[in-house]
């Protein structure tokens, strides 16, 4: 029966999914890969419980769509008009309708404790060792570092060639990015100044809107030094796909030379702090 | 039958001025297949553009204007959702279904009120031309809505200063106005014209689920017409009900339209749960299992479903006390939609069971929409969400339960009911060939997507990182499968409405009870002119 085949290759889908959940990375570079079935490879403590939180739901998932689909099949075969010729006549049973009211209750129940443990993990903000601003315009980003003196860049996705010649992947590299310290945590405030937009990392388990006029802040800590990629995850008009994110994660030593570059080459902000008030609004236009 | 008092009109008037259910119906279907093959096409530009990595599809629609190209996939994703929505699926089953079966599965002679039930219909053609229209006119830079299905202000607003979104407004007004005015007929007729003896807990399932239905809509959409008139007032009058810069909030709109969004997806899915419950029950020759509790399950998701909501907007920047709420009663719909699936089962379980399309079509949705429903689950959970929000895996998550869910209840109910609405029997081959082809075609289109979502593909982007493409591929090909079962499917339309085969007045046997089975097909112009009596 062809219809057991469709459901045999879902499954077969499904398992697979299951048992390569995240892909293993060899050159500090965390993307999607082709073939990839189930997450990024997690690069934050919150990534790693998305996962695992995840693959449990996945194993619930697929017993309780295993568990409808073989229900189905021996209906199929032993409730046919062929083997079945009579029907029954049963209308009720109380105690099956408590059951299959009750047993997902339950199962529900189980779900809830890690889901909040892990939403109560990613949305309270643990004391940060540093500070970034990320603000959303059409159709790029532009970072502060207000640790640092303010420094600000905007930071704009490279064309298709300029990308193959910086060894980035086509959509993803960006002609400047954040630099930020590994195993530090970062706190990241969010705003935009014209449409909403979306600040994500898909490694690092974070999503967070670009309000404008409003201040969204998420924190994160990453655990391996390397280049990070995410995609503006909010439609924002025409060039919504072409504002990538991106974040390279270095030493500490690294990073403070970094600072001190970025504070040479960003500095915007000098001692008249009537130029700070007014980049501090949003462009009006 | 005598007719004097309402003579029979022909030609056109018999439907431009028609005050009969049963022709206003007919006309509801004709409509929504008109708007499913515009929306599928839509969907199928995008699948086009989406084959392959880079932008070289769409741009032949512009004159290889690569921006105008990415401004018109936005259109497209706007168009395609607003379509299926608003012109298809709810046309389909509330509107064409709902009207020809409702008022004969109750014994009542027609609607409450038929004039309105004729404005009804005939707001959606002006509807769809207003949307039609913006598609044409200055949006952004370039022509067109490109903000979404949902317009999100300040998108809509400030991102979108041509004309083309009052359009889309005025559109979305047209046809809100007809809902609530067809919700209204539909709760009068219900509560007010059912034949003696036709108490509530003897009503079809099919009219419960339509009436569950109409409150939802006569509840929900009052308030996206205030969100979308607060939107007028904000491009046009200089009010700023959603622009943080005049004191306003954007997250206000988010939060208006959800609180109509959200039941909205229910009202796109119960129709369909109570015309799953009959064909389950007729082609499994057994009653339906457990009625009362199938009745109250509808009511039950119809009240839950006003109260999560915020799930769409986890990422917003909401308190987390908020999140936690929203996940808790997110995941509570999931206990009564379990009980409709299990009481699918139970009907069946010890039934006599034949594989009529209509039934093939009703299990491809039983089973579907379980896959639908525990991704459900997943994306319930405030904290996965974060991972999920915006990307394709919540894409794959929506069309299982509404491409799969709805739109196989669609053809459930149009193969069902074919035979009884136009005296002709469906052609047989044909009708399966449909099913199979439009069964694997929507699997290979959207499993595949749960894997991109999760490897974090975004959401409403024309052009992809090159890691995606397999499965985009893929995606794309299951699409043209579909395609061909579309095809298919008109041909079968066409094969019946030509066959020279007339079908009997029950054409499914005893276990077919409801009362449309006890009329001609098709039925009279005016049925029920002495009211059944039922026991």
């Amino acid at each position: 029966m062809s219809l057991n085949k469709i459901f045999n290759v879902v499954t077969a889908f499904l398992v697979t999914f299951l048992t390569s959940g995240t892909v293993a990375l060899a050159d500090g570079i965390y993307k999607a890969k082709p073939d990839q079935l189930g997450f990024m490879e997690p690069a934050t403590q919150v990534m790693r419980d998305i996962v695992s939180f995840h693959d449990g739901l996945l194993i619930m998932c697929i017993v309780v769509s295993l568990f409808v689909l073989s229900l189905m099949l021996i209906i199929f075969f032993r409730f046919n008009a062929k083997a079945n010729p009579t029907p029954s006549k049963t209308t009720h049973h109380t105690g099956l309708e408590i059951v299959w009211t009750t047993i997902p209750i339950i199962i529900l129940l189980v779900i809830a404790i890690p889901s909040f443990k892990l939403l109560y993990l990613q949305d309270v903000i643990p004391e940060s060792d540093l500070t970034v601003k990320a603000i959303g315009n059409q159709w790029y980003w532009t970072y502060e570092y207000p640790d640092h003196d303010d420094f600000s860049f905007d930071s704009i996705m490279l064309t298709d060639e300029e990308a193959v010649a910086a060894g980035h992947p086509r959509l993803l590299g960006t002609d400047t990015h954040i630099v930020v310290p590994v195993n530090k945590t970062v706190r990241l405030i969010v705003t935009a100044s014209d449409v909403i937009h979306s600040w994500a990392i898909p490694a690092f388990g974070v999503k967070i809107d670009a309000v404008p006029g409003k201040l969204n802040e998420t924190w994160f800590n990453v655990e391996r030094e390397g280049i990070y990629y995410g995609q503006c995850s909010e439609l924002c008009g025409k060039d919504h796909g072409f504002m990538p994110i991106m974040v390279e994660v270095v030493s500490q030593e690294k990073y403070d030379a970094w600072i001190e570059m970025a504070r040479e080459e960003y500095a915007t902000i000098e001692k008249d702090n009537l130029t700070r008030v007014a980049s501090a609004l949003p462009a009006q236009q | 039958m005598s007719d004097q008092a309402h003579a029979n009109p022909t030609g056109w008037r018999r439907w431009v001025l028609s005050t009969n259910h049963k022709d206003i119906g007919t006309m509801y279907l004709i409509f929504a297949i008109f708007a499913g093959i515009v929306g599928g096409a839509f969907s199928g530009l995008m699948r086009g553009e989406l084959m392959e990595p880079g932008i070289a599809y769409l741009t032949m629609f512009t004159n290889g204007d690569v921006d105008a190209a990415k401004h018109f996939f936005n259109v497209l994703t706007t168009g395609h959702g607003l379509i299926m929505v608003f012109f298809m699926v709810m046309p389909a089953l509330i509107g064409g279904f709902g009207n020809w079966f409702v008022p004969i599965m109750i014994g009542a002679p027609d609607m409450a009120f038929p004039r309105m039930n004729n404005i009804s219909f005939w707001l959606l053609p002006a509807a769809i031309l207003l949307l039609v229209l913006s598609t044409m006119i200055e949006g952004s830079t370039y022509p067109g809505v490109g903000t979404g299905w949902t317009v999100y202000a300040p998108l809509a607003t400030s991102g979108h200063t041509g004309p083309a979104v009052d359009l889309a407004i005025f559109s979305l007004h047209l046809a809100g106005a007809s809902s609530i005015m067809g919700a209204i007929n539909f709760i009068c007729t219900i509560f007010n014209m059912r034949a003696p003896g036709m108490t509530l807990h003897k009503m079809p399932l099919f009219v419960w689920s339509v009436l569950v239905t109409v409150f939802l809509l006569l509840l929900s959409l009052p308030v996206l017409a205030g969100a979308i008139t607060m939107l007028l007032t904000d491009r046009n009058f200089g009010t700023h009900f959603f622009d943080a810069a005049g004191g306003g909030d954007p997250i206000l709109y988010q939060h208006l339209f959800w609180f109509f969004g959200h039941p909205e997806v229910y009202i796109l899915i119960l129709p369909g749960f109570g015309l799953v419950s009959h064909i389950v029950s007729t082609f499994s020759r057994k009653p339906i299992f457990g009625y009362l509790g199938m009745a109250y399950a509808m009511v039950a998701i119809g009240v839950v479903g006003f109260i999560v909501w915020a799930h769409h907007m986890y990422t917003v920047g909401m308190d987390v006390d908020t999140k936690a709420y929203f996940t808790a009663a997110t995941m509570v719909i999931a206990v009564p939609t379990g009980i409709k699936i299990f009481s699918w089962l139970a009907t069946m379980w010890g039934g006599s069971i034949t594989f009529e399309t209509p039934m093939l079509f009703a299990l491809g949705m039983i089973f579907l929409f379980t896959l639908g429903g525990v991704t459900g689950v997943v994306l319930a959970n405030g904290g996965v969400d974060t991972a999920m929000h915006d990307t394709y895996y919540v894409v794959a998550h929506f069309h299982y339960t509404m491409s799969m869910g709805a739109l196989f209840s669609i053809f459930a109910g149009w193969y069902y009911w074919i035979g009884k609405m136009s005296g002709k029997p469906y052609p047989q081959f044909i009708s399966k060939l449909h099913f199979w082809l439009t069964f694997i075609g929507v699997n290979v289109i959207f499993f595949p997507q749960h894997f991109l979502g999760l490897a974090g593909m975004p959401r409403r982007i024309p052009d992809y990182p090159d890691a995606y493409s397999l499965w985009n591929y893929v995606s794309t090909v299951g699409y043209m499968i579909t395609g061909v079962g579309t095809l298919v499917f008109l041909l079968g339309l066409f094969l019946t409405l030509r066959s020279k085969e007339r079908v009997g007045d029950n054409q499914w046997g005893e276990s077919a009870t409801t009362l449309e089975w006890t009329l001609s097909s098709p039925p009279p112009f005016h049925q029920f002119n002495e009211l059944p009596k039922i026991k």
